[in-house]
């Protein structure tokens, strides 16, 4: 109230600045009614640029050349665009990542899970690059690995033109690496959350090289590489990677887990005594990022502009994460007597995880069935692992590894074309499994050789103070 | 002298600090603290189990008074932060041996 006082008696005090505001406005509103004249000078103008060749020329020129292609380029031009747009948002999902994971655990773990996730998307869209990129699309190969080296100039042959990957692809082939790079870090970063506040900073990120670097990419070729999954009679149907990213993060952070082991103090005689998230606020703004950010996962997975298909995967998205927040929250609300707001975020993305295998191939109704089912399931899966003394502080297993899976097999029930139930099933087992034997392995061998869990007293004192020696918040 | 240490609800600090005010008290010292009486505490769930909270949010102010002020101050705290439910607070007196002043130096009970 005292602000409004103010600024009125400071227009009053100097009345002549709010008259020179007012006079400038009034001028520019005057303005347009000069456009006419303007119309008349360009005639007379052009000839004078035409002389001096200057940068209408050069658009001039580049349309002569594309000739009859020019609306096909455009179309090119705006499917790279919206590429790139779309790379910038999944990494966006990162920043969501972040602030769920240390919502989501205790005030003394903040810094380790930050750290954790600055580290994966480092790491993850550099070994991409040495790596990753040309082992999950080798081309032509056996169909189940082919050991790719480190991308070079992906603009040289043809590669800056509509020719790399025609309409089904209308990017370049640095737009294709960008985008593809986002989302193999996402895979590791799942399973950061279900170790959090017990896992040794060290052998994680050794893990996450090789989940991320190694693993992702062999996993991923098996289907958009053009590998087994994709060369199956009825091929295998994983629109934006319900089952290559979230499933088989969700299954590597099962396997972690049970190698790790729950948090202390969680599972005692008397039952589950739980370990509250530090920071709901920031927890929400996480998943909201998320949903943000899977507009580009999804939306970009059409790798086009193509505007039929665009519109229906942000509407099949949205209503795919609305229905799973509503569906975990009546779930939630019936079978623990209160709404819980950590069910509901959870819920929210098992609906987009759910529907990320199907969003371009599903009607409005089913995406709405989807999201409802994947938001039933994903509190019922979280209780249950509680129960059965899996801790996972964030709820990614059930989230990414039992929603990724719904989702996979709800291609086959509610997509329309050519899908089949054998294949969605073989797909989502294969990857799963791998993706749960080869972090076992590496897991396991990892707690023999340097251990994968800190101290009783680091995990008391917080690995903030213990593996950092900072504190998140100060005061 | 006395140190008036009295702990009371959170949403009660304001009326309790206007109270004082009114009957001349200058200066307090408040600070937010857990604590249960015959209060307990009450159940949260989370995630699907519940766990009891024993330790609930509560004020504590800390007055520095002269002698014949202290019955004043008590009675205002207790008459502004009275709901008369459980959990409404205590107040402790406790004798206070010396009290200086920081800026200058003062002692005694013209520090207060």
């Amino acid at each position: 109230m005292n602000t409004k006082n103010a600024s009125l008696t400071r227009i009053g005090a100097a009345p002549w600045k709010f008259l020179l505001l007012a006079a400038a406005l009034l001028f520019s509103y005057a303005l347009p009614v000069h456009a006419d004249d303007h119309e008349e000078a360009d005639a007379s103008s052009e000839a004078a640029v035409e002389e001096e060749s200057g940068p209408v020329d050069d658009y001039n020129e580049l349309l002569e050349a594309q000739g009859e292609y020019a609306p096909a380029y455009d179309f090119f031009t705006t499917s790279m665009l919206w590429t790139v747009i779309a790379a910038a948002l999944v990494f966006l999902m990162h920043l969501g990542f972040a602030t769920l994971e240390s919502g989501l655990c205790q005030q003394k773990n903040v810094v380790n899970v930050l750290f954790k996730n600055v580290f994966i998307i480092s790491i993850g869209v550099v070994t991409y690059a040495f790596f990753g990129f040309n082992t999950h699309y080798p081309g032509d190969f056996n169909g189940w690995f082919s050991w790719g080296g480190m991308i070079g100039d992906l603009n040289a042959d043809g590669g800056n033109t509509w020719g790399y990957g025609g309409l089904g692809l209308a990017m370049t082939g640095f737009g294709d690496f960008i985008f593809q790079a986002m989302f193999a870090a996402t895979g590791a970063t799942i399973v950061s959350g279900a170790v959090a506040e017990r896992v040794k900073l060290g052998s994680f990120m050794i893990f996450a090289v090789l989940f991320v670097g190694f693993a992702y990419p062999v996993a991923g070729s098996w289907h958009w590489g053009g590998g087994y999954l994709a060369s199956l009679d009825i091929p295998f149907k994983d629109f934006a990677g319900s089952t290559v990213v979230h499933a088989f993060g969700g299954f590597g952070a099962l396997a972690c887990v049970m190698v790790l082991g729950p948090r202390k103090g969680k599972y005692t005689e008397n039952g589950i005594k739980p370990i509250p998230a530090h920071s709901f606020p920031l927890a929400a703004i996480g998943v909201f990022l998320l949903m943000f950010g899977w507009y580009g996962f999804n939306g970009g997975s059409v790798l086009s502009a193509e505007p039929g298909a665009l519109g229906l995967v942000f509407t099949t998205t949205t209503l795919g994460a609305c229905a799973g927040a509503l569906g975990a929250i009546a779930v939630s609300w019936f079978m623990l007597k209160k709404p819980d707001l950590s069910m509901a975020l959870n819920g929210l993305l098992a609906g987009l995880v759910g529907i990320t295998a199907n969003a371009d191939v599903i009607s409005v109704g089913n995406a709405l069935i989807i999201g409802l089912i994947a938001g039933a399931i994903v509190v019922v899966s979280i209780i249950f692992l509680d129960k059965s003394k899996i801790d996972d502080p964030v709820g990614a297993i059930s989230v990414h590894g039992v929603c990724g899976i719904w989702g996979t097999i709800a291609v086959a029930i509610f997509g329309e074309g050519d899908f089949s139930m054998a294949s969605q099933i073989q797909g989502a087992v294969l990857v799963s499994a791998f993706a749960f034997i080869f972090s076992y392995v590496v897991f396991s061998i990892l707690k023999a050789v340097m251990g994968v869990r800190v101290s009783e007293e680091e995990e008391e004192r917080g690995l903030d103070i213990s593996e950092h020696g900072q504190e998140a918040y100060t005061n | 002298m006395k140190l008036i240490k009295a702990i009371i609800k959170p949403f009660k600090l304001e009326e309790v600090k206007d109270a004082l005010s009114e009957i001349g008290v200058e200066g307090m010292t408040v600070s937010e603290v857990k604590g249960f009486g015959r209060q307990k505490g009450h159940t949260e769930i989370y995630r699907g189990s519940e766990y009891t909270v024993d330790f609930l949010p509560k004020v504590k102010l800390e007055i520095a008074v002269a002698d014949d002020l202290v019955t004043k101050v008590v009675d205002a705290i207790v008459s502004a932060a009275q709901t008369g439910k459980i959990g409404d607070g205590k107040v402790f007196i406790i004798p206070v041996e010396e009290a200086v002043r920081i800026r200058t130096g003062e002692k005694g009970e013209i520090a207060l």
